[in-house]
């Protein structure tokens, strides 16, 4: 009998201890504010900016680190460790002035010293190499006064601001000797710790020079296994996660709150303009003639998707022509017309390479494969891993057709557009055409800014008449959020702003 | 005695199964009742009805038709990878066994080497080396199922190799190759005829592997290895690709393994 009270009475105790200390964390987690955020890849290039490769990496590290400028989620470029600047006429000297109250995490106030520590160590004239191929450019970084640094150029560009406003040109600390393993910035977020294929830990910084963060404590936790994604967002140990599939969105549930953006990257059946048939511009025309992009988009991506027309999307704002999009509509008899002319009256065969670990890819190649039979070509589907993928296809050349999606690393036009010049060394679709090239020499030593656009565009136009490429669409990105949570913002590159993230009323 | 020789239930069972599957297959291979790759936005993630009897998957392509064109695909890719397997492995073991000394122990310790890696690892670095496809992986799968044969009848031939008959017919002189496959191999074919029947489980089951790993029959070609592989994206979704699907290779399994325990039985 008394053995059976003390029992009772130890579960009545422990019993109201649970509930006692389940209050206590609740109570704790709204006060502190914890987010955690599901990322798909380890960061495992460096955490040093400047030596940061991945598009994942540098997602994440946009938290800690700011350039002399940054990006906003409209793609316009703001002030950040610089107040302001001025550009000479010739577009060859940058003049930059310094914020004057800002400090690192470290406490230490930014000094013109660390601009320039900073800016030639992002340009490779340090120990390392550069990440930015446009900062060949920079002649010279000096110090004018505590307060002013200017840039000086070889030849006249106008993107620079783009470029320094990428994390790759971030502005660190110059007495940190160990950049990748204890990493000072001056973003909204300080680093804490990291687990390697486990997670990167970040707290507020609270001196910060902006507005401050809302959530105290961020944790971006690596989910290796696109499985367990969704499983982990229902189960709570993820609060978001960005890039989600259609799929994966329909298996939420209330507790989350979707947001719909765009990837801002160009998906599209990409063609080995060297290899034959598809040397003949007829026969590439032809495949665009042949390709119903509403039906790819209904069929694989539930309609979301905005179609595009040449290697350029809409969140490029005034380099974009939404025109291009009309260049080809979906004709088949058209399709067959060309093919005939070009001497493939009975269609031909041909292989799509698809990396296997992007299944939006491999659905539109299926999709594509299927369509194509209505004008008597034959494509075959190869599903290859990333790395095969990335030394045969990319590096190697070695393909006929490939589906893949190609992105920005920068805010400018030239980032997606200087691939297809002849001899650059990442126009693996081996385009060739002098009319382009010539362009884009225009474009780029040109020093006004409406004149360069008018070039990019007409580059544009010659991709999408020429066919370089089918051009399919910019894919829609799923965010899921957990309602806890409000605010995620999307921006025009490959940016997680967790600092605009805040608790939901 | 009660239940012996092929009359047992297993057996039958085993056959009525197993004819069932082919009998699928070769329906597959005729015609099915929609092209098993067309697409229909229209009856995307369509249910069961009367005019699709499985429903349809993400790309609106009917299940039925593709569970029939795969089961086609998963049987001939069996098939081959299984005679690949039993014609290089007789003949390894044959000569192995029927000539002993040096060859078989250059062979056998060659043979040791293969079987000691999984076989899935094998078989994936040769598709890495060769590239994949249906052909490849019969290829692979073929060599790798080799040395599990070769052992069985080299076992077989040891056994035979010094009997009378065999001693026999040297004195007569009958060739060695007519000795080997004409008056030896017979002996063989009970013991071969089981390991036959799980050679071509292990390889249903290989293909399915192979192929819901991605390196195997490549899209938008249906087995039931790829399509399991499809179905898993939409488990919660659509629960019933993946059983359906599941329930072919469960039955083309159970098939050939109550054939097997029936021919085993008859044995005993």
């Amino acid at each position: 009998m008394r053995k059976k009270l003390l029992l009772f009475l130890s579960v009545i105790v422990s019993a109201s201890l649970t509930i006692a200390l389940g209050g206590c964390q609740g109570d704790k987690a709204a006060n502190s504010s914890k987010i955690v955020v599901g990322i798909a890849q380890d960061l495992e290039d460096s955490l040093d900016p400047h030596e940061a490769v991945a598009a994942g990496t540098k997602e994440v590290l946009f938290n800690l680190y700011e350039g002399l400028l940054k990006p906003d989620p409209e793609g316009n470029l703001i002030p950040a460790v610089a107040e302001s600047y001025e550009v000479n006429e010739d577009g060859t000297l940058y003049t930059f002035h310094l914020r004057k109250d800002i400090k690192f995490h470290s406490g230490e106030p930014v000094t013109a010293e660390d601009v320039k520590y900073s800016l030639e160590k992002s340009a490779g004239m340090g120990e390392n190499e550069s990440q930015i191929p446009a900062f060949s450019l920079i002649k010279s970084v000096d110090i004018i006064d505590d307060a002013t640094v200017t840039i000086t150029l070889s030849e006249s560009n106008l993107e620079l601001p783009s470029y320094l406003a990428a994390v790759n040109a971030a502005i660190i600390p110059k007495n940190n000797e160990n950049p990748a393993g204890d990493p000072i910035g001056t973003g909204p977020y300080r680093y804490v710790s990291r687990s390697p294929q486990e997670n990167i830990v970040m707290k507020r910084f609270d001196e910060y020079w902006g507005e401050p963060a809302a959530i105290e404590d961020v944790t971006f936790k690596v989910e290796a296994n696109a499985d367990s994604i969704v499983m982990d967002l229902l189960g709570g140990s993820i609060d978001m996660f960005p890039r989600l599939t259609t799929t994966q969105v329909d298996q939420l549930n209330d507790n989350f709150t979707v947001y719909e953006g765009t990837m801002n990257l160009v998906q599209a059946l990409y063609l080995n303009n060297a290899v034959k048939p598809f040397d003949d511009m007829r026969v590439r025309q032809a495949l665009c003639y042949g390709t119903d992009i509403e039906g790819l988009l209904s069929l694989a991506f539930d309609g979301k998707g905005t179609p595009i027309g040449s290697s350029m999307f809409p969140a490029f704002g005034k380099y974009y022509l939404d025109e291009l999009n009309d260049t080809y509509s979906y004709d088949p008899e058209k399709a067959k017309e060309l093919l005939a002319e070009a001497g493939y009256p009975d269609g031909f065969d041909f292989t799509i390479v698809v990396p296997s670990n992007y299944q939006p890819h491999i659905d539109t190649a299926q999709v594509l494969a299927e369509q194509y039979k209505q004008i008597g070509v034959n494509a075959d589907i190869q599903l290859v891993e990333w790395n095969t993928w990335l030394s045969d296809v990319y590096t190697g050349r070695q393909f006929d057709a490939t589906v893949i999606g190609v992105d920005a690393s920068h805010m400018t036009a030239r980032a997606l557009l200087e691939r297809f010049v002849s001899d650059a060394d990442n126009n693996f679709i081996n385009f060739s055409d002098p009319a382009y090239d010539e362009t884009f020499q225009k474009a780029v030593s040109t020093a006004d800014d409406a004149e360069s656009t008018g070039y990019y565009q007409e580059l544009e136009r010659i991709l999408s008449e020429d066919a370089a490429n089918v051009y399919l669409q910019d894919m829609a990105e799923f965010v899921a959020l957990n309602k806890k949570f409000e605010g995620y913002t999307f921006y025009p590159m490959y940016i997680q702003d967790i600092a605009r993230i805040k608790l939901a009323e | 005695m009660k239940g012996s020789g092929l009359n047992n239930f297993r057996f039958k069972a085993g056959v009525v199964i197993s004819a069932l599957m082919v009998l699928l297959s070769v329906i597959g291979m005729i015609g099915t009742p929609y092209d098993p790759n067309a697409m229909d936005a229209s009856a995307k993630f369509a249910g069961v009805s009367a005019a699709h009897l499985m429903g349809c998957d993400n790309f609106g392509r009917d299940i039925f038709s593709r569970i029939l064109s795969g089961c086609g695909t998963t049987l001939v890719v069996a098939f081959f990878t299984v005679l690949i397997g039993v014609l290089g492995g007789t003949l390894i073991g044959a000569v192995t066994g029927y000539y002993g000394g040096t060859v078989d122990e250059l062979l056998m310790r060659l043979n040791d080497t293969v079987l000691a890696f999984p076989s899935i690892l094998l078989a994936l670095v040769m598709i890495s080396l060769f590239g994949s496809g249906k052909i490849k992986l019969i290829a692979a799968l073929g060599i790798v199922f080799m040395p599990s044969f070769a052992r069985i009848v080299r076992a077989e031939f040891i056994k035979c190799r010094n009997m009378d008959y065999v001693s026999s017919a040297k004195l007569m002189g009958v060739p060695d190759h007519r000795i080997m496959f004409v008056h030896i191999l017979p002996n063989a074919t009970r013991v071969m005829l089981s390991s036959v029947a799980i050679g071509f489980n292990n390889a249903v089951l290989a293909e399915a592997g192979m192929s819901f790993l991605g390196i195997g029959v490549q899209p938008p070609d249906a087995s039931l290895g790829r399509m399991l592989s499809e179905a898993q994206a939409f488990l919660f979704v659509k629960p019933s690709y993946a059983l359906f699907t599941g329930l072919m290779i469960v039955l083309m399994i159970l098939g050939f393994s109550l054939m097997n325990e029936g021919l085993e039985r008859a044995d005993a």
